[in-house]
C-alpha cells in the first residue's frame, strides 16, 4: 500500500526528525497573513524594453530599431502616465494598472556597476553591497517574522536561489512525475540522513512542502514547456492554504537579449509574455487571497541604451522593477527619470540609477510584512542603512 | 594523512574523488596502489574508441547553415536531426564516463567542458556539445590551457554561443556599410568566466577591446567550420589590460588570449575552480595558492597542474566532502551496477535530476557546490529515483554484495544495517544509491 507523505509527517512527529520544518506543523502562528511573491528575471531584462519612456525626447533616436510606436498605433505601448508606456506583450498587466494593481520603478538599480551577471545576481540575492556573502535578504527578513519564519518560505523550482537562502529553513517545490515512496521507506532513508547536515534539512524540508503540493495538485502531471504555468498554478494553491507559506521565490531565465531582442516581436516580447501569463496564472489560482498578496518582480541590471550590433542590447546598469497585486497601491510608476540624453546617460551607454534597488525592497518588507524599520536596517539590508524605503507602496 | 589509511578505504576515496565511483572490480585493482593508479592517468590517451566515429562539428554546422536558407520543410527536418544527434550524443557521453578505465581523464573533459561552457540554451549549440568537446577541450586536458583556450574561444561552438559570429568592428569595412556592430557577450565571458575571473582587474574598456580583438571570428558556413573574415574585423591596435595589441588581424585573438592566459588572476581563477570541484566547496587557501603557483610556473601546462593536484594532501582528505552532481550521481549510478539502462532511461533520468549534459544555465557553467544541488525537491527527486531503480533492477542485484562493489570502505556500519534489514531487494538497493556515500565524491 502506497501511504502518503503527509500521513508520513503526521506520524513522525514523535521521531522528531521530520516536524522541525514542516510547514504544516509548524504554522500556529504564521507570523502574517500577507503572501509576497518574488519573481527574479535572471539575465537582466531590458527595462526601456518593459516599460518604455516613450515620451522621452531623445527615446526613438537612441532607442532606433528597437524603438515602440506611440499608444493608439499599431504595435504601440499601452500607455500608463503620459510618459511611460508597458511593452504590448505585457497587455494583462496594463487591465491590472487600471485597477491600481501594478507598478513600476524606473531607473533602479542595486549598488552594483560592473555588469557581470554573476556577480550582480548575488548582489541582488545577498541584498549587501560585496558579492558572496551567504545569506539571502529575503531569508533574513523571513528570520524577523513573528515565530522565525519556520515553514513560511517556499521556493518554487528545483533548487533554492540564493535570495532565500540562509539559516530559516525553507522548502522548495518542483513537479516531479516520479512515483511516490512508501512513508516505510522514506522513514529508512531519513534514518541515513540523521546525521547528515546537508542531506538531513534538505530531506527534513522537501518532505513537509511534497505533501502539501500533493494533496491539494492531486496527479498533476510534468507539461514540458509549460512547468512554468504548472509551478505558477501550484504556487497560488498552496499559498492560498491558511496553514501554507507566506513567502515565494519563483526565477523565470531567458532576458540575457544580446541578440534579436526585437520591437513587437523577438526575444523579448516572447520572455515578457511568458512573464504575464505566469502572473496571470497566479493570481487566477490565488484569488482568494489576493487582496493580501504584492508581487514584487526584479532583475539584476537594465541592459545598454543603444542596440548593439547585433540586433540586442548588451549588459547596462539601471533598469525596471515592477510591482503587482491586490494589496498593491498601484497605479503610478516611481523613480526620477534620468532622461536619456547622451549627458545624462551612465558612462555614456546605460541608464543613470536614480533609485537604489534596496529602497523598493525595504519598502516592500516595512509596508507589506510589516517589518520594523529598525530590523530591517540591523539584520536584513545592513549595509544600506542610509537608504530611505520606499513609502505608500500597499494600500491603506 | 593518506599515509595510514587502509589501501582499501584510499582505492575507495581515488575512484570517488577523481573518477566517477567503483564499478565492479574496481576496488580490488586500484587497491594495490591507489596513487599510483590516479597518476598512471596523467599521460595523454588515445581518443576513446566510443568516440572514433564521432562526426564532429563541421558538417553538422554546414548542415543547420544549409537548412537554414532552405527553411520550411528542409529547416524543420534538420531541427529534428539537431535533437536525435543531441540525444545520441549525451548517452555516448555518459556511457563513456561510467564505462571508461581513465575515470580522471573523463571527469576532467567534463570539468574543463564546464568551465568554456556551451549551452543549449541556444538551441543551434544541441548537435555541437559533445563534437566541441572531442575537438577543442579533450586533446588539451593533459595539454596547455592556452592551447584549450584558443580552441574553445574560437570554436565555431562557442562563436555561435555567445555571439561573436555576428559581431562586426563598427569601423570595419563591413560595419561601415551596414548598420550592425560590436556584441560584446562574448569578450566579457573570455575575460570573466574562462580567463582572468570576474576579480580579474579589468574594467569595461578592456571588455570592448576583447570583443574588438574577436571581431571577425565567424563562421564558414559551407565549410562549417571558424574563420576569420578581415572585412568585419576592427581595425587598428587594441589596448587591454594596459598592454597594447597591435594591428594584426587574424593573430590578434591568439595573441590576446595567449596574453590573459599569462595573467597572474588567471592562474588564480583556474586554480579555485579546479580546488572547488576536486578538494570541497570552499578549498583551504593553501591549496588554491599551491594549484596557482603550479599553473604560473608551468605556464599554464595542464599535466603538471594536475600532478599538483593529485599529489597534495587536502585532495586526499577523508570523509569525502563533495556532493555529486545529478550528472555525476547518474554516471555513478551506472558503472556501479553495470547495468544496461536503455537509452529512454537513461535521457529521463538526467530531465528528471535536473542535469541535461551541454544545457548549463548560463555561460558560466553548471554551479560546483552541495547548495546549488541539494534542494529539498532536488533530494526528494534523487531520493525517488533511486528507489524507482531498485524497483526496475531490484532483483537483478544483491545489495548486500553491491555494497562492497560500489562503496566499499565507504559504507558505514549503519548503511549495512539499513540495507540487511530492508524489506525487499529494491528498496535495499534505493537506500544505498540514497545514502550520503554514495551521494558524495
Amino acid at each position: 500500500m502506497m501511504l502518503h507523505r503527509r500521513h508520513f509527517i503526521a506520524t513522525a512527529g514523535a521521531a522528531g526528525l521530520l516536524a522541525a520544518s514542516s510547514p504544516r506543523l509548524s504554522l500556529a502562528a504564521a507570523g502574517t497573513d500577507r503572501r509576497l511573491v518574488l519573481f527574479v528575471l535572471r539575465g537582466a531584462m531590458d527595462g526601456l524594453g518593459a516599460v518604455v519612456p516613450y515620451a522621452d525626447p531623445d527615446y526613438r533616436s537612441v532607442r532606433g530599431a528597437l524603438a515602440l510606436a506611440e499608444p493608439g498605433q499599431e504595435g504601440g505601448v499601452l500607455d500608463l502616465d503620459g510618459r511611460f508606456g508597458l511593452h504590448p506583450a505585457l497587455a494583462p498587466l496594463h487591465e491590472w494598472w487600471g485597477q491600481k494593481q501594478m507598478l513600476a520603478v524606473h531607473a533602479i538599480a542595486t549598488p552594483y556597476r560592473d555588469r557581470s551577471h554573476f556577480d550582480a545576481q548575488d548582489l541582488l540575492d545577498t541584498g549587501g553591497i560585496r558579492a558572496g556573502d551567504e545569506s539571502g535578504w529575503l531569508n533574513r527578513a523571513l528570520a524577523r517574522l513573528d515565530g522565525g519564519g519556520k515553514g513560511l518560505g517556499l521556493s518554487l523550482g528545483q533548487g533554492v536561489p540564493l535570495v532565500l537562502r540562509g539559516s530559516v529553513p525553507v522548502a522548495s517545490w518542483a513537479p516531479s512525475p516520479l512515483p511516490e515512496p512508501t512513508m516505510d521507506f522514506m522513514d529508512r532513508v531519513a534514518g541515513l540522513y540523521s546525521n547528515d547536515p546537508v542531506l538531513g534539512p534538505a530531506l527534513m524540508a522537501g518532505l513537509g512542502v511534497a505533501d502539501m503540493a500533493n494533496g491539494m495538485d492531486g496527479n498533476k502531471k510534468r507539461d514540458g514547456g509549460k512547468d512554468r504555468l504548472v509551478l505558477a498554478e501550484t504556487a497560488g494553491r498552496m499559498l492560498s492554504d491558511p496553514m501554507g507559506p507566506r513567502i515565494a521565490t519563483l526565477e523565470l531565465p531567458g532576458w540575457d537579449t544580446h541578440v534579436g531582442q526585437g520591437a513587437v516581436q523577438g526575444r523579448l516580447p516572447s520572455s515578457l509574455g511568458q512573464l504575464a501569463e505566469t502572473m496571470v496564472t497566479l493570481r487566477t489560482s490565488m484569488q482568494g487571497v489576493w487582496d493580501q498578496t504584492l508581487i514584487a518582480i526584479v532583475t539584476e541590471f537594465g541592459r545598454t541604451i543603444r542596440p548593439n550590433g547585433t540586433g540586442g542590447t548588451d549588459h547596462g546598469t539601471a533598469g525596471v522593477a515592477l510591482l503587482a497585486g491586490g494589496a498593491l497601491n498601484g497605479g503610478r510608476v516611481l523613480g526620477e527619470w534620468p532622461g536619456l540624453r547622451d549627458d545624462k546617460l551612465y558612462e555614456g551607454r546605460d541608464l543613470t540609477p536614480t533609485t537604489d534597488m534596496r529602497a523598493l525592497l525595504k519598502g516592500v518588507l516595512a509596508g507589506h510584512l510589516g517589518l520594523a524599520a529598525a530590523d530591517i536596517d540591523r539584520y536584513v539590508f545592513p549595509d544600506a542603512k542610509s537608504v530611505r524605503a520606499l513609502p505608500e507602496l500597499v494600500r491603506a | 594523512m593518506g599515509m595510514t589509511t587502509a589501501p582499501g578505504t584510499l582505492a575507495a576515496h581515488a575512484l570517488a574523488r577523481f573518477g566517477f565511483g567503483a564499478g565492479p572490480g574496481d576496488l580490488d585493482t586500484v587497491k594495490t596502489d591507489p596513487r599510483g593508479w590516479v597518476e598512471s592517468q596523467l599521460t595523454p590517451r588515445p581518443l576513446p574508441a566510443l568516440l572514433a566515429g564521432h562526426q564532429g562539428s563541421a558538417p553538422r554546422v554546414a548542415d543547420m547553415a544549409a537548412a537554414r536558407k532552405a527553411k520550411g520543410e528542409v529547416e524543420e527536418m534538420a531541427k529534428k536531426r539537431a535533437r536525435e544527434r543531441y540525444r545520441d550524443d549525451i548517452i555516448l557521453r555518459t556511457r563513456l564516463a561510467a564505462s571508461s578505465d581513465a575515470p580522471l581523464q573523463e571527469r576532467l573533459v567534463q570539468f574543463w567542458s564546464n568551465h568554456f561552457t556551451v549551452s543549449t540554451q541556444r538551441p543551434a549549440i544541441a548537435p555541437l556539445g559533445l563534437a566541441y568537446e572531442i575537438e577543442a577541450i579533450r586533446p588539451h586536458i593533459l595539454g596547455h590551457f592556452r592551447d584549450m583556450a584558443r580552441a574553445a574561444i574560437l570554436h565555431p561552438a562557442m562563436l555561435i554561443y555567445l555571439d561573436n559570429a555576428r559581431s562586426i568592428g563598427p569601423d570595419s569595412m563591413a560595419g561601415q556599410k551596414r548598420d550592425r556592430g560590436l556584441n560584446e557577450n562574448l569578450g566579457r565571458e573570455a575575460l570573466e568566466l574562462h580567463l582572468l575571473g570576474v576579480d580579474g582587474g579589468y574594467q569595461q574598456d578592456d571588455v570592448r577591446a576583447m570583443a574588438l580583438v574577436l571581431t571577425g571570428w565567424t563562421l564558414d558556413e559551407e565549410r562549417g567550420t571558424a574563420s576569420f573574415n578581415a572585412r568585419r574585423h576592427q581595425p587598428g591596435e587594441k589596448i587591454l589590460l594596459g598592454q597594447r595589441i597591435p594591428e594584426s588581424g587574424i593573430s590578434e585573438a591568439a595573441a590576446a588570449i595567449d596574453m590573459l592566459c599569462a595573467h597572474p588572476a588567471t592562474a588564480t581563477h583556474v586554480a579555485r575552480k579546479l580546488a572547488r570541484h576536486f578538494i570541497a566547496d570552499d578549498p583551504p587557501p593553501a591549496a588554491v595558492d599551491a594549484l596557482a603557483k603550479s599553473f604560473r610556473d608551468s605556464h599554464g601546462d595542464l599535466a603538471q597542474v594536475t600532478r599538483t593536484l593529485v599529489r597534495m594532501d587536502a585532495a586526499w582528505a577523508q570523509p569525502l566532502a563533495k556532493m555529486r552532481s545529478p550528472n555525476d550521481f547518474i554516471t555513478a549510478t551506472l558503472r556501479a551496477t553495470a547495468l544496461d539502462v536503455p537509452d529512454d532511461r537513461l535521457l529521463n533520468a538526467m530531465k528528471l535530476l535536473g542535469q541535461m549534459p551541454f544545457a548549463a544555465p548560463s555561460p558560466a557553467g553548471w554551479p560546483d557546490r552541495a547548495a546549488d544541488w541539494t534542494g529539498p525537491d532536488a533530494i526528494l527527486r534523487r531520493i525517488d529515483w533511486s528507489l524507482a531503480f531498485g524497483q526496475r533492477v531490484g532483483p537483478k542485484l544483491d545489495a548486500r554484495s553491491f555494497i562492497d562493489t560500489a562503496l566499499g570502505d565507504l559504507a558505514d556500519d549503519g548503511l549495512r544495517q539499513a540495507v540487511a534489514r530492508a524489506p525487499s531487494p529494491a528498496e535495499a538497493l534505493g537506500l544505498v544509491l540514497s545514502s550520503p556515500a554514495f551521494q558524495r565524491r
